[in-house]
Formats: structure tokens, C-alpha cells, sequence
């Protein structure tokens, strides 16, 4: 769900970048946080609470609020709103805290 | 360690302001901003500001953020930039300490301007953790920065400026805002966006708030109902939204944790929007090195976070030691911006929270 058209900005779209999310490829582009290109691909769940495993999303989309924890590339508990996507980067959702490599 | 002149934490418009500022000043000034970008909260304003010409009204957020990285860069042989750097600790003695990319420094700088901003609030009801509810800012950041859509039809909640600026830009974006609901009995942004909106053909519910929100991994629907004058929901009027996207605008917090582990007092005071460092009318906390504008010192307008940070810089640079050559002008000229700003009924809780806070009404 990208914006095509917009009345006062232009996005660049020139450089697609291809990962993976729990093994699936998926592409976005430059620029875009990993979040940001989960959710362009319709993924809105993007981990559980520890407890009561409830899903989570995006909330605050700028660094404060841990909801969007995801294990990228093996590394656990990596806020993906203010994460940029790379090429080939691998994102998979966290079980409970994560394990520390 | 590291001696600095001037330390500065954010680099919003609060922080990019009080950087020119004090180097105007002529002190050396160390900017730290956690993202990769400066600039804060105004890359994704796209709607052009109210104020006065000198805090740039009719300009775009987007556009000041280039308009004051522009004058940053006129100081550049006095200003070192350190962007992805996160401050951890602002220490009783001043020291910093913190994380550059992957690096861990330790400073001690002369003087300290805290312009760390606030974090959006949340709103308590059953469901309210679910994927595809957001804070206002995080819908504004995902289509004005990324260019993504949050969803297909909001629901806004909360018809304060934020909330009816961004329904705004969701449907310059493409998305459909099926309504906005306010808890409180009248409208808290500005009418000249309301009344836009509702040209529009979105309604606008005051006195309503969430009852639940329903889903089974996401948001599917959206259940309102009206309140009492204790803000307590009246059974039996309840509505429902078929929507995709809740955005939570109910105010934001300010981020005050560095400042009050430096041990600065701190009151709570709920006109400024929580906890705020005491602060003087330039803004010094209650400790002399350090300085707190925008955001983190009461939540306002970028407009006020920018005249508090050029304000606290040219003060911060005069502790340190740097007085600017106009020091007694430029002073008085900010306090009259302030002055300005907090006028009229729309600053009046403003007004309040400040009197609040410097220790009178209560």
C-alpha cells in the first residue's frame, strides 16, 4: 500500500531492495525502514507480547516505543521503525526477549 | 573525556535552533541526534505553520527543517554534527555518556541544552494494543516519509491539531477518514482546520471516545460511544467504525528522562503535558549548566520549540562563556516571540502551566 500520487511530496523509488521476512522475499526500496516496508507489503504484525503473546504492531514509528522489536539479520530486540532496510537483510519475528548472539 | 563548550541533545527544531544559536554565539557546539537525520518531528509536517514570519509561518515543516540546516551549516567550523547517537546518561556532574553508532563516548561538556522532544500518549481501552491502532505521528511518518499508506479507512481519535492535521494529510495520501472523535465537548485544534476537514465530508464527534477496539490479529473494527460530563461511557450509544487504522492523537509526553536523572527539578504539571524540568524564563533548569527547550520543557507548537532553543542556546553559550555581541537584544527579542506565541485563548493553558511550573498558581 505505497503512495503513488501525492498533491506535495515525491517519494524516490529508484533503488528496490530485496529481503526476506520469516523466509518470504519481499521487496522495498531505499530509504525505507524495515517497518516501513513490512507494512507496504501488508504485514502488520510484526511480533507478540512476552505474556500474554498478543500481536504487535507499529505504534510510534520513531524509536520510543519497542513495539515494533523484530530479529533482524540474527540480532534480536531491533527497533524495525527506525531500522533502514538493506539488501538481503534477513527479518523474522522474536520469540519471547530474544537470544543474545 | 572529552571537554565540549556547548553539548546539545536532539536535533529538532528546538535543538537545530539552540546549535545556531550558541554558535552564533561563538561557542563550539557538539549537536547529537539519535536518527541518521536531523531535523525531528518537522521531515514530516507537510502542512505549512502558523506563527509569525520569524518562526516561518506559511512555510512548510519540511521546508523550515531545510531553511535551519541551511543557517546550521553557516556555523559548520563551530558546530560538529553527530547523527545515529544516542544519549544514555546525562550525569549529575554533567557528564554525558552515550552510544555513536556502535561506539560508547563519554563528554563533559560546559553547558548542556536538553531538547530531547515527547513521545505520543496512549489511550486506555480494551484492544488497544493491537496492529493497525498508531499514534497520530507514526501514521504522519509512514506516509510523509516512507510514502506508505497505514491502512485503508482511519478512525481519528482526538481533534486537537495533530489529529486534524494528519486526518488531513491521510486523505491527501489516499486514505479514507471515516471520522474524528474527541472525548472533550468542543473541538481543541485550531477551527481553520476543522472546519477544512469537515468541507471535506468527515465528521467530526466530539464528546465520544473508544469503547473497544475488535480484531483477530489486526484492527477490524472500531466500537465509539458518547461520554458524561465525568468522561464516562454512556451505554447504549455506542457506534460502529469498519476501519482498518485507529491513530491515537491524545497529546504527546515530554521525554524527560536524561534530565531528570542530571537531578534538575521536576514537577508535573499537566497543562505542559506531564512531567517538565523547572525552568527560568531562558530556560535554564535548576541547574545552571544545564537548559531545556522545546518539546521536553511543555509540550507546544514546533513554532515555540524553535524560539525556546535559539533562546536557550544564546543563554547556554553566555554560561559557557560566549556572549553574542546583540546578547541583550536578541534575549529580549525571544521573550517577546514567546510572549507572542503563548497569547490569545489558545496559550492560555499554556500560561497556566507555566505559572504552574515556575511555582504560583496551583
Amino acid at each position: 500500500m505505497r503512495i503513488e500520487e501525492h498533491p506535495v511530496l515525491t517519494f524516490d523509488r529508484s533503488e528496490k531492495i530485496k529481503f526476506t521476512f520469516e523466509g518470504r522475499e519481499m521487496y522495498g526500496y531505499k530509504g525505507e525502514s524495515v517497518a516501513a516496508a513490512l507494512h507496504a507489503n501488508d504485514v502488520k504484525v510484526l511480533g507478540h507480547s512476552l505474556f500474554k503473546h498478543r500481536p504487535r504492531g507499529i505504534y510510534c514509528a520513531i524509536g520510543n516505543c519497542s513495539s515494533c522489536l523484530m530479529v533482524v539479520d540474527g540480532e534480536p530486540n531491533v527497533r524495525t521503525c527506525v531500522t533502514d532496510l538493506k539488501e538481503g537483510m534477513k527479518v523474522e519475528l522474536q520469540k519471547g526477549k530474544g537470544e543474545i548472539r | 573525556m572529552r571537554q565540549v563548550e556547548v553539548a546539545i541533545v536532539g536535533g529538532g527544531p528546538a535543538g537545530l535552533c539552540a546549535a545556531i544559536s550558541a554558535a552564533s554565539s561563538g561557542a563550539h557546539v557538539l549537536l547529537m541526534d539519535r536518527n541518521k537525520y536531523l531535523g525531528g518531528q518537522l521531515i514530516k509536517q507537510t502542512h505549512m505553520f502558523f506563527g509569525s514570519e520569524k518562526q516561518y509561518a506559511s512555510t512548510r515543516g519540511i521546508d523550515i527543517s531545510e531553511i535551519l540546516l541551511k543557517q546550521l551549516d553557516e556555523y559548520k567550523d563551530n558546530i560538529e554534527i553527530l547523527k545515529d547517537t544516542t544519549v544514555l546518561g546525562l550525569y549529575e556532574d554533567g557528564v554525558i555518556s552515550g552510544i555513536s553508532g556502535d561506539e560508547y563516548f563519554k563528554l563533559k561538556p560546559d553547558v548542556t541544552v536538553v531538547s530531547t522532544g515527547a513521545s505520543e500518549k496512549v489511550l486506555a481501552f480494551p484492544g488497544n494494543d493491537m496492529p493497525g491502532i498508531y499514534g497520530a505521528g507514526a501514521a504522519q511518518t509512514l506516509m510523509n516519509v516512507y510514502g506508505v499508506k497505514p491502512g485503508q479507512k482511519v478512525l481519528m481519535v482526538g481533534a486537537g491539531n495533530i489529529g486534524l492535521i494528519v486526518s488531513y494529510q491521510l486523505m491527501q495520501a489516499g486514505v479514507i477518514v471515516s471520522g474524528i472523535i474527541d472525548a472533550a465537548p468542543r473541538i481543541g485544534g485550531y477551527l481553520v482546520h476543522a472546519s477544512k476537514i469537515r468541507r471535506m465530508g468527515v465528521p467530526i464527534l466530539t464528546g465520544h471516545t473508544v469503547k473497544e477496539a475488535i480484531g483477530k490479529d489486526c484492527l477490524e473494527k472500531a466500537v465509539i460511544w458518547e461520554v458524561d460530563e465525568k468522561y464516562e461511557g454512556i451505554e447504549g450509544t455506542e457506534k460502529t467504525f469498519d476501519v482498518d487504522v485507529l491513530c491515537i492523537s491524545v497529546g504527546l509526553s515530554p521525554l524527560v528522562e536524561l534530565l531528570e536523572q542530571s537531578g534538575c527539578e521536576i514537577k508535573y504539571i499537566p497543562e505542559l503535558s506531564g512531567k517538565v524540568p523547572v525552568v527560568d524564563e531562558n530556560h535554564m533548569t535548576t541547574k545552571p549548566f544545564i537548559y531545556a527547550a522545546g518539546d521536553v520543557s511543555g509540550v507546544e507548537e514546533a513554532s515555540s520549540a524553535m524560539v525556546e532553543g535559539y533562546l536557550a542556546g544564546l543563554c547556554a553559550a553566555k554560561t559557557a562563556g560566549f556572549k553574542h555581541p546583540q546578547f541583550d537584544y536578541l534575549k529580549e527579542d525571544y521573550h517577546k516571540q514567546i510572549e507572542a506565541l503563548r497569547a490569545g485563548p489558545q496559550g492560555e493553558r499554556i500560561r497556566r502551566g507555566i505559572a504552574k511550573m515556575k511555582g504560583g498558581l496551583r
